[in-house]
């Protein structure tokens, strides 16, 4: 009870100084998010004091079974229905973005919808709401299946589970209003930075709490890409964060860092969010779903030690290639070209250990489209783990850089690489979450597959070929030694390729609304009557595929 | 653990002898091309930070034994470019502009170097094809308001228009007749009517006829009795079908209620001479430039960039 009243009593503290904030602004968008705060805390407060155990209601919507296995799984159901619903929010805003910039009246004429209030709406909404969610999601499943424990600190787990989501909603909607400390990736403000923090510091004792419970001898490889990731992003968002709000009662701050020192803190912080949000985190996700899924073990532990320590200490130096020929020192521009080239083979260490995992079950790329979604995410991830270190030699450099061939670049790592393994996690986790014998299809698996796959391949040859158009025309001299192009003509010579970028991600957000309406039937319990995914023809013998002719014609006989 | 081990049927290896829920992984060693790639792309980048700038020191980084720079190399560049254009551009420089006709090979440079200068300079206002929008000018037409000739635009372009605290710059203001209560509304209406007569967007009526003793009362001053304009105002013909701010009768009561007071940088403020003239070259190059005045002399024309009264006396007689 005495708990109870002071935890009650917090948030109503909570609330009374988000009031104070709103009475004292005189910044509209800040005075909406200062509303929003104080209505949050005090519905936790009241749904902390009610009688009806609302979380229970709420579990009930989704089915949740009640939980009686040894694992804390609650969050987790939550996790995979907002991972799916923030994808689709994330790739909706980006088809919309990619539509802007083919056409311009799109931005609507209101400030709320230009392409510079929704871009950070869409890296924010993909990176750390959809793959944010996702990497809580999933380490919590893989820590504690991994660990043969329960959760630590089980309330903290729901702190940082819906403290995460309420971080999402006030950037989203700081984004939309106009508020932004203009750093790329890190685009929230003083107060927003402040509760992740927290937030974030939680998620780490939930995450060491629960390794040190273990009822396992070893840590798997699994959880020690987790660890990293959790504890180098909290190391990087408080570094790069740090800064001075020009009041309490203002969204705006001021950074700690200036001119070429704040670039370079910037893009330590940029590409590390790049090495260990996406790369780390999502190979932690890879090597417990891909030897499941595959149901092989892992093809190499040696391999798996090396590329995480090398990985580990090469990519956080690596960021000064984003600054080249630019007002950073020489040698530090240097410095950041040879850590990304040592990189390239601590990357693809993660790819051979997941592909080479199939050894002794590659059929199954024939049979089961999530192990070919989850070849589809390695094969992605190896491509862009070897375009990133060619892309960061200074030659390669000063054609692609400022131009959509970094675009193609991020998307080809987060569409195929980031979005496939999560899908593959996704669909793996659903029923065995919901005590479910299947998927509710797994033909609709195999159509997101190749939706996603041909809009991929879209996105990025379009952005390609437009890239490297737009720098070889960029540096255009005609003979008498001028520029040639207009940077005018070199966007309206853009506008094909963004139709065809814009056309991958209708086929991209179609599989993932496929996803989506599979995933929501198979929470519903419901499994769709259908004939098995084709079998290829297959000769045993040989062991690869029949031709078709050759099979009708063997079958013929 | 040992007694866990075991050999993985399909690939005949042996685990490591741990398992995490059913995932159990193989000793498989490194395979030898990766490793091997690793090593040499670790040497590599060893080798490159000796030959270039790398290594940070206590006061600066070390230089790395090529000598090579960002800005050195930038230096270099721009040096044999420069080296490169240097003679043509000195022979630009020494060319009067109304001579450079004479000259193709020097025409043909000039004319080049203005388009580039062109393209990151002027195409804002008007346009990659120089065709100009609302409020600014097409370049590409014989219509020209301050002179065309090519002595008369690199003035403008030197200058600049309505440059504040620039006495050389083209300046004159029209009244804002409407906003300044010198007319009253009825006899904008009436002007107004008596421009889209002149102009042939619309037969005469009562209202132009009145609007005849307005515009000979107070337009006739810049815009001429005929109403063909005076480039010594950079004041528009107003009989023709182009139209800066446009013809319709809602555009032209604007103007005159409100005037309007379009602006161009000095550009010989900002840019080497030398490219000035390039750019004078190629807007005069684009279709509308006009032939140098009969009556304009050597004297006369070394003395345009120099003389806004010359320069437009100059103008009102090739008119």
């Amino acid at each position: 009870m005495e708990s109870l009243l002071l935890r009650s009593g917090a948030w109503f503290g909570v609330a009374l100084l988000a009031l104070v904030a709103f009475i004292q602004t005189t910044e509209p968008a800040y005075a909406v998010h200062m509303a929003i705060i104080g209505v949050t805390a005090l519905l936790v407060m009241w749904v902390g004091m009610a009688k009806t155990d609302y979380l229970a209601v709420l579990n009930g919507w989704i089915k949740a079974p009640v939980d009686e296995s040894r694992y804390d799984d609650d969050l987790i159901r939550w996790g995979v229905i907002l991972t799916v619903f923030w994808g689709c929010v994330g790739f909706l805003v980006g088809l919309f973005i990619a539509s802007q910039l083919a056409f311009p009246a799109l931005n609507l004429n209101l400030e709320y919808t230009t392409f510079g209030r929704l871009r950070p709406l869409h890296t924010s909404a993909v990176i750390f709401a959809f793959g944010g969610t996702a990497l809580i999601t999933t380490s919590y499943y893989i820590v504690q299946r991994t660990c043969r424990a329960r959760l630590a600190f089980p309330s903290l787990a729901r702190f940082v589970f819906w403290g995460y989501q309420f971080f999402i909603l006030l950037a989203a909607t700081g984004y939309v209003l106009g508020i932004t400390q203009g750093k790329e990736y890190a685009e929230p403000e003083w107060y927003v930075d402040l509760w992740l923090t927290v937030v974030w510091v939680a998620y780490l004792a939930v995450f060491v709490g629960t390794i040190v419970k273990r009822s396992e001898p070893h840590i798997y490889v699994a959880n020690w890409f987790l660890l990293s990731f959790i504890i180098t992003v909290a190391m990087l968002h408080v570094v790069n964060n740090l800064s001075m709000p020009i009041s309490l009662y203002s969204s705006k701050s001021y950074s700690l860092f200036a001119g070429v020192q704040s670039a370079l803190t910037q893009w330590w912080y940029g590409h590390n969010a790049v090495g260990f949000f996406l790369t780390a985190g999502f190979l932690g996700m890879m090597y417990y779903f891909v030897p499941k899924q595959a149901e092989r073990p892992v093809y190499s532990y040696r391999l798996s030690i090396i590329h995480f320590w090398s990985i580990i200490f090469l990519y956080i130096w690596a960021g000064p290639h984003h600054l080249h020929y630019t007002a950073l020192p020489d040698w530090a521009q240097t410095l950041g070209m040879v850590f990304s080239i040592m990189l390239w083979m601590p990357s693809w260490g993660g790819m051979i250990n997941g592909l080479m995992t199939l050894n002794g079950a590659w059929d199954k790329i024939r049979t089961d489209p999530i192990i070919r979604m989850m070849v589809m995410a390695l094969a992605f991830y190896g491509m862009s783990t070897f375009e990133g270190p060619m892309m960061s030699i200074k030659a390669v450099n000063s054609l692609s850089h400022y131009t959509d061939w970094t675009i193609g670049h991020v998307h080809s790592g987060a569409l195929g690489w980031n979005g496939m393994i999560t899908f593959g996690a996704l669909y793996y986790m659903t029923p065995r979450l919901w005590n479910r014998d299947r998927l509710y299809s797994l033909r609709m698996v195999n159509w997101h597959f190749w939706l996603a796959t041909l809009g991929i391949v879209l996105y990025a040859s379009s952005m390609w070929v437009a890239g490297i158009m737009q720098g070889l025309m960029w540096r255009e001299y005609g003979a008498d030694g001028y520029l040639v192009y207009a940077f005018s003509e070199v966007v309206s010579a853009m506008f094909p390729m963004y139709l065809i970028r814009a056309a991958g991600g209708v086929m991209y957000l179609g599989g993932a609304l496929i996803m989506a309406y599979n995933i929501a039937m198979t929470i519903a319990g419901k499994y769709r009557e259908e004939a098995p995914m084709t079998e290829t023809p297959y000769d045993p013998a040989k062991d690869r595929p029949v031709v078709p002719a050759v099979a009708a014609a063997v079958a013929g006989e | 653990m040992a007694d866990q081990r075991r050999i993985d049927e399909p690939t005949g290896t042996e685990t490591v002898g741990h398992e995490w829920d059913g995932i159990e992984e193989l000793d498989t060693p490194m395979p030898r091309w990766w490793l091997w790639t690793f090593y040499i792309c670790i040497a590599w980048a060893i080798g490159y930070t000796v030959l270039y700038p790398a290594w940070p020191m206590l006061n600066s980084a070390t230089a790395g034994t090529f000598g090579w720079s960002s800005r050195g190399q930038l230096d270099k560049e721009m040096k044999a470019e420069q080296d490169r254009t240097a003679p043509i551009r000195t022979a630009i420089d020494a060319t009067p502009i109304e001579e450079l006709s004479n000259r193709p090979e020097l025409l043909k440079a000039a004319i080049a170097g203005g388009q580039a200068a062109f393209k990151v300079h002027c195409v804002q206002c008007h346009g990659s094809g120089a065709a100009g929008s609302k409020g600014y000018p097409n370049l590409n037409d014989d219509d020209w308001l301050w002179g065309g000739d090519i002595a008369s635009i690199h003035y403008t372009l030197t200058h600049g228009i309505r440059q504040p605290e620039h006495d050389l710059t083209r300046f004159s203001q029209m009244p804002a007749f409407g906003r300044d209560g010198i007319l009253q509304p009825g006899d904008i209406n009436d002007v107004t009517a008596y421009v889209r007569t002149i102009s042939g967007q619309q037969p005469a009526n009562a209202a132009s006829k009145r609007g005849s003793a307005v515009f000979a009362a107070n337009c006739v001053a810049c815009h001429n009795a005929d109403g063909k304009g005076n480039r010594d105002f950079g004041a528009p013909n107003l009989t023709d079908a182009i139209w800066l701010y446009g013809g319709d009768a809602t555009a032209i009561a604007q103007t005159v209620t409100n005037s309007r007071y379009g602006v161009m940088p000095a550009w010989g403020a900002r840019l080497d001479p030398t490219t000035v003239k390039m750019l004078a070259t190629y807007v005069h190059s684009l279709g509308g430039g006009e032939a140098l005045p009969a009556a304009s002399n050597a004297a006369a024309a070394a003395a345009s960039t120099a003389d806004a009264g010359n320069t437009q006396e100059v103008n009102v007689a090739a008119k």
